[in-house]
């Protein structure tokens, strides 16, 4: 009965693997920033879906069967990489059973790959935290990280997808010039923000700070991962009292309810950043993001 | 205005001294009125100067306004600069550092292969009100595993060390041994040892060694990954707490949008519900499917099916001091769902897990009652018997870091048919419906750590009921894989 069954499953399996393959590219990104990427320079030869989305914390997800699912049948994973990933996406190949797609392999594209990690600590103890040891992953915060992304990403769609190495190429082309435009434009208008001390919730954004030139005066979280408890939050209120930064910032899937506390004693605004792609409704794509980020940024320093 | 001013001035001091103008004009009008004249010159003159010197002042404070706002100006232009320098040279400190630790982590070649090791240990303090070495699951054939909970007081769970890593491009192991002691001697289980494929093609993957069976739900989760303390009342029964195989799998996942998964396994089947086996071949077989999925960004679902098949042979049992054996053929079917919500996909903050499975058992063939040394029986005799056994759980995140947990386990003797053999010889196999009631609080400062509390009603043994209390706590060192879902 058994030798049956497992004929059966055999029959079923090669009728399953015989089925037309889509025409398009399937990719599969970790994070709404790296999809809205691959939508940008793949257009309309990828069919791009992104695992999590902008209310997800991307540290804390689950191997669910749906992504092991997309995992299976994609040609091409895009992540973000420097581990932030590490606690499901690693299950999730595994499982998938797809050989394409594993690390070392033209379908594993990590983001962080093509750009130079700040925030590398200098000793790993899990005391300290959750600690990335690659570095800090939140690279998608500064524009000039995306350009670079968005190139080397250019070349590995060309690398897995031969055919429509061209198209790639254009799309890069005509990404790379709206994308300086814009840069140019965000910098112009972000200029009052140089040299303006801030709070960060987590530490989500090294790279924008440095790109705008704000200035970090500390994480509310005592340490990565970590929820402030009240005895820290006041010390970081005596430290303002000290040294005052104008605004708090925190990344939308965060807790509120550190920030506001701070935000309401030291009176300061609390600048909620859409920190990806859809992580507000404005921030649509990856050209609305960066709008709404300064846009929120300005409106925090009024 | 400044230029009236002495004017209206004059005017002003005309009409408040009119009576000083016009008396002195009848006495000596001419002279009077020149004096008058010259006074009111006087006044206006020594007005303007001090108007005019107001005016200067003004007009130099202005000026020195000017000049220090422009100052400050340029001090902030200074600032700025300067804190761009700081940035600039801070950011070359920083590539600096980037650099010069990129080549310092960069492992030296002997250590750089080393497998990635973890380490759980786990360690437990039970409040029993029953003796826990007499520990059995009346209904049921004893499955030999170590399905009773620990001892009275504190207890050294048993501690997990695992290692992975690929061996070369087309495999990758893993192994995990469970260490704990066992009056008071160390013992080392082997709970897993295998090696899978990594390079199959069509999305196949081959597992060879010892592992986990891929059946049910609650199978392949490692003990530090259960929800409470010790396993549902059914794997206890049905498998000796979990189906361990030393054998191959297959597995499958399909290309679908639809998550779906087969898999099947052929193994030794020495442990229950096999049994040891001298002969050449495999011993049990294995089936099982799995189907999963999204609702909306907020829920996950998986569903199950498997199959499991032994040819016991021997398979020997102790009751009430008789020594007997089954020997014939021993199928179960596995039904499992695992349901997962979190208000946006985001289990950050709260989290709901509902999982639940059945199990039903079939066995059929000869039951010999009490051995001799030389296995040599007093009776025998054909047997069936027919089981099941279920249990649901809930667990519910309310807050970071802090969950509450709620299990029900019900256990179904069934038709036990014994055939010629005397029931009363056989106690253990007396009709009886186990279940047991179990809640549970913990709290898990980090995902590598984790402290619980854990209360039970367990109704396992005819006629006694047995409290019980259990903390416990879970710590993860090392590289710490991610879990399944």
């Amino acid at each position: 009965m058994l030798s049956k069954l497992i004929l059966r499953l055999a029959a079923l399996l090669f009728a399953l693997a015989a089925l037309p393959a889509s025409a398009a590219l399937n990719v599969l990104a970790t994070v709404p920033e790296w999809a809205a990427l691959a939508r940008e320079i793949g257009a309309d030869k990828v069919n791009v879906i992104a695992a999590t989305n902008a209310l997800q914390d991307p540290h804390r997800i689950d191997a669910k069967p749906s992504l092991i699912a997309r995992a299976r049948s994609s040609q091409l994973v895009v992540a973000n990489g420097a581990e932030l990933e590490i606690g499901w996406l690693p299950m999730v190949l595994r499982e998938s059973g797809n050989a394409a797609i594993q690390p070392g392999q033209p379908g594993y594209f990590e983001a962080a790959s093509a750009v130079r990690l700040r925030e590398v600590p200098t000793r790993l103890d899990r005391a300290d935290g959750d600690v990335h040891a690659g570095g800090n992953p939140h690279i998608q915060t500064d524009p000039r990280n995306i350009l670079t992304v968005a190139q080397a990403l250019a070349a590995r769609l060309a690398l897995v997808d031969p055919a429509n190495a061209e198209a790639y190429k254009a799309n890069l082309a005509r990404f790379s010039d709206r994308w300086k435009t814009a840069m140019a434009r965000w910098e112009l208008v972000a200029a009052p923000l140089r040299g303006v001390p801030v709070w960060v919730q987590h530490r989500s954004f090294p790279y924008m700070s440095d790109w705008l030139g704000l200035k970090e005066l500390g994480a509310l979280e005592p340490k990565a991962g970590v929820e402030p408890g009240s005895a820290h939050l006041a010390g970081i209120l005596e430290r303002q009292k000290v040294t005052p930064a104008r605004m708090i910032l925190r990344p939308a899937y965060t807790r509120a309810s550190a920030s506001e506390w701070l935000g309401e004693r030291a009176h300061i605004p609390v600048v909620v950043l859409p920190f990806t792609v859809g992580g507000s409704p404005e921030a649509g794509d990856l050209f609305g993001l960066f709008d709404e980020t300064i846009r929120r940024l300005l409106a925090g320093l009024k | 205005m400044k230029h009236h001013l002495p004017g209206a001035l004059c005017v002003a001091l005309a009409v408040a001294f009119p009576g000083a103008a016009f008396a002195a004009t009848p006495a000596a009008p001419a002279a009077d009125l020149k004096q008058l004249r010259e006074q009111l010159r006087e006044l206006r003159e020594s007005y303007e100067q001090r108007i005019q010197a107001l005016e200067k002042r003004l007009a130099d404070t202005e000026q020195q306004a000017t000049r220090a706002v422009s100052s400050a100006a340029a001090a902030g232009t200074t600032a700025s600069a300067a804190v761009q320098s700081v940035v600039k040279a801070e950011a070359r400190a920083a590539e600096a550092q980037a650099t010069a630790d990129s080549v310092a982590s960069r492992p030296t070649s002997a250590s750089a292969f080393n497998p990635a090791v973890s380490l759980i240990i786990d360690s437990k303090f039970t409040r029993l009100q029953r003796d826990p070495s007499a520990y059995r699951i009346d209904g049921f054939m004893p499955s030999g595993g170590e399905v009773g909970p620990p001892r009275k007081g504190f207890s050294l769970g048993e501690s997990e060390l695992a290692f992975s890593a690929n061996v070369d491009h087309l495999f990758r192991g893993n192994a995990r041994f469970a260490l704990a002691e066992d009056d008071g001697a160390g013992v080392v289980e082997v709970e897993e040892v295998n090696v899978e494929t990594l390079a199959m093609p069509a999305g196949l993957k081959l597992k060879a060694g010892r592992f986990l069976s891929g059946v049910g739900y609650i199978n392949q989760q490692h003990p530090h990954e259960w929800d409470f303390s010790d396993a549902p009342l059914a794997y206890k029964a049905f498998f000796g707490y979990r189906l361990q195989n030393d054998g191959v799998q297959v597995r499958w996942v399909a290309p679908t949008e639809l998550f779906m998964e087969f898999g099947a396994e052929v193994a030794g089947g020495d442990k229950y519900p096999g049994a040891e086996r001298k002969a050449n071949g495999a011993g049990l077989w294995t089936a099982f499917a799995h189907v999963g999925g999204d609702i909306g960004d907020s829920s996950a679902w998986q569903l199950g099916l498997s199959h499991v098949r032994a040819n016991p042979r021997e398979r020997g049992f102790e009751d009430n001091g008789v020594s007997n054996a089954f020997s014939g053929r021993s199928q179960t079917w596995i039904a499992d769902f695992v349901y997962k919500w979190a208000p946006n996909g985001n289990s950050r903050e709260r989290y709901l897990k509902v999982q639940g499975e059945y199990l039903q058992r079939r066995e059929s063939g000869e039951l010999s009652y009490n051995l001799d040394a030389d296995g040599v029986a007093e009776a025998a005799s054909a047997a069936r018997f027919r089981q099941s056994g279920s249990y649901l759980q809930a667990v519910y995140q309310f807050m970071p870091h802090w969950r509450l947990g709620v299990r029900g386990d019900w256990l179904r003797s069934g038709t036990a048919d014994l055939g010629t053999l005397d029931p009363t010889g056989l106690p253990i196999l007396a009709a009886y419906n186990p279940t047991r009631q179990t809640a549970m609080v913990d709290w898990s400062p980090s995902e590598f750590s984790r402290l619980r509390l854990q209360f039970a009603r367990d109704k396992s043994r005819n006629g006694e009921s047995d409290n019980q209390v259990w903390l416990q706590y879970i710590m993860s060192l090392g590289a710490h894989g991610a879990h399944k879902f």
